[in-house]
């Protein structure tokens, strides 16, 4: 049982890097809101749910490939996503840490339900005419849309992190993560580059979902599952950590699926929950983090 | 000492009106609906004293909750042990349960969100762990069997529920009670508005903090028992679900935090609207879009909740020393 468990080791690594990419996207949202706005995104999940409900509509409706969707559903998303925190969770929350955690808490309430009022509770997903063809590694199948999924993460990684570094505005978002006063005396308008990084931080969702949606199916409790791993990336890799997001997303990947490979499906999932907990407690500005 | 002394009256009258109300109720439909109303404020409540008092938000109280449910009936369907007694080792579980958990975050100085957020982790670490351990019953849950009688908590008509359901709020709204004039509740209260400074007068935050969780844990062990003998099952989701944690601060926050009766006038709002609502349209999550918007008008118009809006008006110096 465990000599064939460990033959099986490497697949599952493999396997869980390729999960890992898509993973750190979805940190990179969680996280980059956290470094520049200081607040906890509980809607995280939800909104994820909402991008793949969105990717898969276009996909049904239009026939247009998910990974063609990318270009539709990621400007969507950031829009979405700058809306809803400069006209709902901004002049909302006032300011206060915990009233920001519940009004997402209620946001992603009414998101879920809302999805499962509208789009009813049944498990969708699509079938690409490429869907079931795969790589041949010699000693694992790797089917071409988790492939695709890994590369294209990848390079949405890198272009937010080109966006972040090279444009004035990448400039003005480091600096108002950096020093919130400072960035207004001169002359920044940190309200607004709240509701952008707010928005780009849910744009990389817009491009998750339809990353996520070839090899996942999704219903409206999709985004619970993620909420829990996204947050356990962005602890484990220190909050606002962009690097911490990558190499926790990989981490947490390689984790669900060895542990799901060596523990079974049912007591596999505990990896994400212990890493969490134990993070937290241990050390809480994480791999990457300077500061809680 | 006479506006006390009214205070008083008025809640006596209150809890006789409460106690005589089942016998001018035929219908089991609203006898049920007013169970499951204190069975909510009862679990507000436990929020209440650590969210509320100590201003320590958790997003998984239902692990105490799940934790009393599963050892008074594990207790029962594996020895026969008698859940009035199994309601007490209950109780028990869930203090142990808030040591652990309490010692463990704040021991690490985790607030704010970062608490809210290893509670919800904890939670969910229990549920995946019932899930795949064998005295649980695992996924496929265990089944209580009906024997009506006091010994396990089991009554024949919902009037007995309702009774039981009622006695745990009294014991709440006590506990709330005596917190708001102690030197503990008082404790809780500065480490709420401000811990460096309720640590430099010389309370032990660490201490007072793991004693609120504890509260919390056994009261929300005592509903478990109350939940697994009224409904006869139980699994992991049932157990550990969000919902139930989300609730728990839902009513309280819509009620009025740190308030005696915040999470009695919660949970009734919220059980009205819900039902109301659900005589219009029947369909699966429309009541809880409804208590997330008002979750979020709440957070963001009355931060004070219900009775928070309601003193504002009436006296609006004290309010603010309250």
């Amino acid at each position: 049982m465990i000599s064939a468990s460990l033959s099986m080791l490497p697949a599952a690594i493999i396997n869980g890097l390729m999960y890992g990419a898509i993973y750190a996207l979805v940190a990179l949202g969680l996280t980059l809101i956290y470094g520049v706005l200081h607040i906890i995104n509980f809607a995280h999940g939800a909104m994820l749910m909402l991008a793949l409900y969105a990717a898969f509509f276009l996909f049904h409706l239009f026939n247009i490939d998910p990974y063609f969707s990318i270009l539709i559903v990621t400007p969507c998303a950031g829009i979405f996503g700058y809306m809803i925190y400069r006209y709902g969770i901004g002049p909302l929350a006032k300011g206060k840490d915990q009233n920001i955690l519940l009004i997402t808490l209620g946001l992603s309430i009414i998101i879920e339900n809302g999805a499962l009022f509208f789009f009813s509770g049944d498990q969708q997903t699509v079938n690409l005419s490429y869907g079931f063809e795969a790589f041949d590694l010699g000693f694992m199948y790797l089917s071409y849309p988790k492939v695709i999924s890994f590369f294209a993460a990848l390079l949405m990684c890198a272009i937010l992190w080109a966006a972040m570094s090279l444009t004035d505005m990448g400039r003005a978002i480091r600096a108002v993560a950096k020093e919130r006063q400072g960035a207004r005396l001169v002359g920044i308008n940190v309200e607004r580059i709240f509701a952008v990084t707010f928005g780009i931080g849910i744009a990389c969702l817009g491009a998750a979902g339809c990353m996520m949606l070839p090899i996942f199916y999704v219903d409206p409790y999709t985004g619970n599952i993620f909420v829990l791993v996204a947050f356990t990336i962005v602890v484990l890799g220190g909050m606002g950590s962009v690097v911490g997001a990558l190499v926790g997303g990989f981490i947490i990947g390689i984790t669900e699926s060895v542990g799901g490979l060596l523990l079974g499906e049912s007591l596999g999932q505990i990896g994400i929950s212990l890493i969490f907990i134990l993070i937290l407690i241990f050390r809480p500005t994480g791999l990457f983090g300077s500061k809680v | 000492m006479t506006n006390f002394r009214n205070h008083l009256y008025f809640l006596l009258l209150g809890a006789l009106a409460l106690i005589i109300l089942p016998y001018f109720i035929s219908s089991r439909f609203y006898i049920d609906v007013l169970t499951l109303i204190f069975f909510t404020a009862y679990l507000g409540q436990s929020w209440n004293i650590l969210g509320g008092y100590a201003g320590q938000f958790s997003f998984g109280g239902v692990m105490f909750f799940g934790t009393g449910a599963y050892v008074s009936s594990i207790l029962l369907t594996t020895f026969g042990f008698p859940p009035i007694f199994g309601i007490f080792l209950a109780i028990l579980g869930g203090a142990l349960l808030g040591l652990i958990v309490g010692y463990m975050s704040f021991r690490s100085g985790l607030k704010g969100s970062y608490f809210a957020l290893i509670t919800l982790a904890f939670a969910e670490l229990l549920r995946v762990l019932a899930n795949s351990v064998e005295f649980t019953g695992g996924g496929v849950g265990l089944f209580l069997t009906y024997a009506p009688g006091l010994s396990n908590l089991q009554f024949e008509t919902p009037v007995g529920f309702y009774y039981f359901a009622l006695v745990l709020m009294f014991i709440s709204i006590a506990i709330v009670y005596w917190l708001e004039s102690s030197r503990f509740g008082a404790q809780l209260v500065a480490i709420r508005e401000n811990e460096d400074a309720a640590e430099a007068l010389g309370i032990n935050t660490l201490k007072c903090k793991i004693y609120a969780i504890m509260i919390m844990g056994a009261m929300g062990g005592a509903a478990g028992t109350f939940y697994a003998q009224k409904y006869l099952y139980l699994d992991p989701p049932i157990a550990y679900s969000i919902h139930l944690s989300v609730e728990m601060l839902l009513v309280t926050i819509v009620g009025g935090m740190g308030t005696i009766f915040g999470p009695l006038v919660g949970a009734f709002v919220l059980h009205t609207v819900n039902e109301v609502a659900r005589h219009f349209i029947d369909t699966p999550g429309l009541s809880l879009i409804v208590y997330g918007l008002i979750l979020i008008v709440i957070i963001g118009y009355l931060p004070n909740g219900l009775i928070g809006a309601f003193k504002k008006k009436r006296k609006k110096v004290r309010f603010y020393f309250a």
